[in-house]
């Protein structure tokens, strides 16, 4: 049976790892490639990369993170943040990452997922979507919208449709992350992430609000997600993912226990 | 010479790197000569079965790899690569290398999983083969694919996985062994099994 995956998220800066909550008040937290290898080591299944690097002449650090990243650990990868197009996608694979994340640049321009899953397989493009409760109205009937720019931009376009859309144009899985949900600790958006998951064939990685084990067995049983996300729980200590994994399996959720 | 198969299915630096972690330098090609140096052959790729077939023969890698075969080197498959070595695949009603007699298909979609199968997985390894030698009980191994390898023979199917139907996840024949998951990208026992095939013979996988 197919485990469940749990997946750290570090999210780098200019080379090193940052956290905030809800994209603000950000502190430095570590090295990113000796982060990766503990991570490796501790058993998580794949791992994340967001650069939220502000400039994009500073790119080029990221691409060094990515291919020290890549001679540490024999895990799948991904990284996202900043990939506007192909050049983009193919310096982060070619660097040594699994997959690439697109995100605001997918909203902005739908051709690049199929342009990407084209020229490197639809295995390689998940889908970065940030989302935003709403009143259902008539473009967002779902009651959950599409966000950018940290959610400070809504983007009229309801989160459900453009799930179904990106399949339809080639994404081989979609990491959702609930901006409402995001930094607070409080719990995954279940209602949102069910919803997608059973309306898409793809896996789906559910983002935001990780606090405590009992919230990821939540996301995995009743919001059907495929994976879960994890960051602040693990990054300051409060728990290990092997901890995490006991506790899940404790509950019937399969997961990797040998690594 | 170990050489990796370069027919421009997928990104390679994967394999590269953890044989690399063995400290063992791979040479990446294309050129049907190189391969015929070759003392191992390992014949990785992602992506559509047509496309793959297609380039494989432009390049005449084809052949190259029907000759690896028949000068008996260690080859071993990797995802695309446990496909296209059978006769026929259902993605794209494609003719493949038929280095093995058998059919690739297709995933079949059950309620409640997801296609692509993407994530870790056990296999249940079904004989006592040398390149799946030294895995413990409960190890996992890393798959992304929607088609799966089935050979014509049972004697074939040199490990089963599950997911919605159990399916062939490593199969061999005499110096040709294939995994369906990424033991590139599969930690510690996935590095053990690159290991296990680099001292392999070729001679027992029957």
């Amino acid at each position: 049976m197919l485990s469940k995956r749990i997946i750290p998220c570090l999210d780098v800066r200019d080379g090193r790892t940052t956290k905030g909550i809800k994209f603000r008040n950000n502190v430095d937290i570590g090295d990113p490639v000796a982060m990766a290898r503990l991570y490796y080591e501790a058993g998580a299944d794949e791992l994340v990369f967001y650069d939220i690097t502000a400039s994009s002449d500073r790119r080029n650090i990221m691409i060094d993170v990515v291919r020290r990243v890549a001679a540490e650990i024999l895990i799948p990868f991904s990284v996202g943040g900043g990939i506007r197009n192909l050049n983009d996608m193919r310096d982060v694979l070619l660097a040594g990452a699994e997959k690439v994340s697109v995100n605001s640049a997918a909203i902005l321009d739908p051709a690049l997922i199929t342009a990407g899953a084209q020229a490197f397989g639809s295995q390689c493009i998940v889908l970065g979507m940030d989302v935003k409760g709403v009143p259902p109205s008539l473009t967002t009937p779902s009651g959950y919208e599409m966000v950018i720019h940290g959610g400070r931009t809504p983007m009229g376009i309801d989160a459900l449709w453009w799930a179904q859309e990106a399949v339809r144009l080639g994404a081989g899985e979609i990491c959702l992350n609930s901006i409402d949900a995001d930094g607070t600790q409080a719990g995954y958006e279940l209602t949102l992430t069910r919803m997608i998951s059973e309306a898409v064939p793809i896996p789906v990685i559910a983002s935001g609000g990780a606090g405590a084990p009992e919230h990821l067995h939540q996301v995995l049983a009743q919001g059907r997600a495929d994976a879960a996300l994890i960051a602040s729980m693990v990054h300051f200590g409060a728990y290990t993912i092997k901890g995490i994994k006991d506790y899940l399996a404790q509950r019937g959720i399969p997961v990797r226990l040998v690594w | 010479m170990i050489v990796i198969i370069d027919y421009q299915a997928g990104n390679l630096t994967s394999v590269v790197r953890s044989l690399k972690a063995l400290g063992v330098e791979g040479t990446v090609t294309q050129d049907p000569a190189v391969v015929a140096q070759a003392t191992r052959v390992i014949f990785p790729g992602v992506g559509a079965a047509g496309k793959a077939m297609a380039t494989l023969r432009e390049l005449g890698l084809d052949q190259a790899l029907r000759r690896s075969l028949a000068r008996g080197i260690p080859i071993l498959g990797i995802c695309l690569g446990a496909q296209v070595i059978l006769a026929r695949s259902e993605e794209n009603d494609t003719a493949c290398l038929g280095l093995l007699p058998g059919r690739t298909l297709t995933l079949p979609r059950t309620e409640g999983l997801k296609i692509p199968h993407m994530g870790w997985n056990r296999v249940r390894f079904l004989s006592e083969h040398r390149v799946f030698k030294g895995l413990p009980e409960g190890a996992e191994y890393y798959f992304v694919h929607s088609y799966y390898p089935a050979p014509a023979q049972t004697a074939m199917v040199l490990g089963v996985t599950d997911h919605g139907i159990e399916f062939p996840s490593a199969i061999g024949w005499r110096n040709l062994v294939a995994t369906q998951f990424h033991p590139e990208k599969s930690g510690r026992f996935g590095l053990q099994i690159l290991e296990n095939f680099l001292v392999w013979d070729g001679s027992d996988a029957e």
